[in-house]
C-alpha cells in the first residue's frame, strides 16, 4: 500500500505530499496547500482567483462612511443570523480570526467597524423620527449599512460567500488532486483502457 | 439595470478558472477548460435572462 506522502489516486505524476497538511494550508490562506505540494502555478491562480473576489467582495460590502468589510462578519443574534458567514469561513484566515474578534468586542468594535457585526435596537433610517446624519462605523445598523451601500452590500456578500464556496474546490484540489474528467473515466472503464492500464502497471 | 451585470464578469472568470483548475493540472489545459466552462455560464445566464424578460413582457 502507498505511503499518503505519495498518495495520488488519479495521477502519479501529482505529488500531493501530505494531504491532510495540505488540505488544511490551502483552507487557511487559498493557494497555500498547492505552493506547500509545489503545484505553484496553481497555488497562483487560486491565490489570485479567490482572494482577488474575497478582497473585492470587501471593497464592494464597505465604504467610509459604513467602515471596511462590512459585508463579512459572525452573528447569530435574534433576527440576525448570518448564515452567509458559513460560506465565507471557507476562506480560512482572512475571514475567521477577525470575525470571531470583532464578535467578542461587539459593544466597542476595532478598527473603526471593520469585519464587525452590525448594532441592534437603532432607530431605522426609514421612520421619520431616526436621525438624519449616520452614526458612527462602530455604531451603525444593518439598515444604515443598506440604505448607504444599496445593493454593493449585498453584492459584496455574494462576492465574499463564492469566494469562500471555491476555495471549498480548491482544498478539494489540494487533498485529492484533480477530479478526472467524465471522458477519462469512461476511457479507463473500456476492455481497451483497462489493457492499456495493465500494460502501464507491468512496465512500473 | 444592465451596469449590474458587469458584477457578474469576474465572477464567472474566477468561477470559471477555479473550476477547470479543480479538473486539470496544466495552465493550457486549465485555461481551455475555463473557456469552455465560461462560455456555458454566460449562455445559461443569458438564456435566464432571455426568459426572465420575456415573461416580465407580458
Amino acid at each position: 500500500m502507498a505511503e499518503s506522502n505519495d498518495s495520488q489516486p488519479n495521477d502519479p505524476s501529482i505529488q500531493l505530499k501530505d494531504p491532510l497538511v495540505a488540505g488544511v494550508l490551502a483552507w487557511l490562506i487559498p493557494g497555500l496547500g498547492h505552493f506547500y505540494q509545489g503545484r505553484n502555478a496553481k497555488g497562483a491562480l487560486f491565490a489570485i482567483c479567490i482572494l482577488g473576489t474575497f478582497l473585492y467582495g470587501l471593497y464592494l460590502g464597505g465604504s467610509k462612511e459604513v467602515g471596511w468589510g462590512r459585508a463579512v462578519y459572525f452573528s447569530f443574534r435574534t433576527n440576525d443570523w448570518r448564515l452567509p458567514w458559513l460560506c465565507q469561513i471557507g476562506v480560512g484566515l482572512p475571514t475567521v480570526p477577525m470575525t470571531l474578534l470583532q464578535w467578542k468586542l461587539q459593544d466597542k468594535p476595532i478598527l473603526n467597524g471593520f469585519m464587525a457585526p452590525p448594532a441592534l435596537h437603532l432607530p431605522d433610517p426609514a421612520d421619520n423620527a431616526a436621525p438624519h446624519e449616520s452614526p458612527p462605523p462602530s455604531q451603525i445598523s444593518l439598515a444604515w449599512i443598506n440604505r448607504l451601500l444599496p445593493r454593493y452590500f449585498e453584492m459584496g456578500t455574494v462576492y465574499t460567500m463564492i469566494a469562500g464556496l471555491l476555495n471549498i474546490l480548491a482544498v478539494y484540489d489540494a487533498c485529492c488532486g484533480p477530479v478526472p474528467a467524465e471522458s477519462a473515466k469512461k476511457e479507463d472503464e473500456t476492455p481497451q483502457g483497462k489493457r492499456d492500464a495493465g500494460k502501464e502497471e507491468e512496465k512500473s | 439595470m444592465s451596469s449590474s451585470f458587469w458584477f457578474a464578469l469576474p465572477l464567472i472568470v474566477s468561477v470559471s478558472l477555479v473550476y477547470a483548475a479543480t479538473r486539470q493540472e496544466e495552465v493550457g489545459p486549465i485555461l481551455a477548460h475555463a473557456f469552455r466552462v465560461a462560455v456555458w455560464i454566460a449562455g445559461f445566464m443569458a438564456l435566464v435572462i432571455g426568459l426572465l424578460y420575456l415573461v416580465s413582457m407580458q
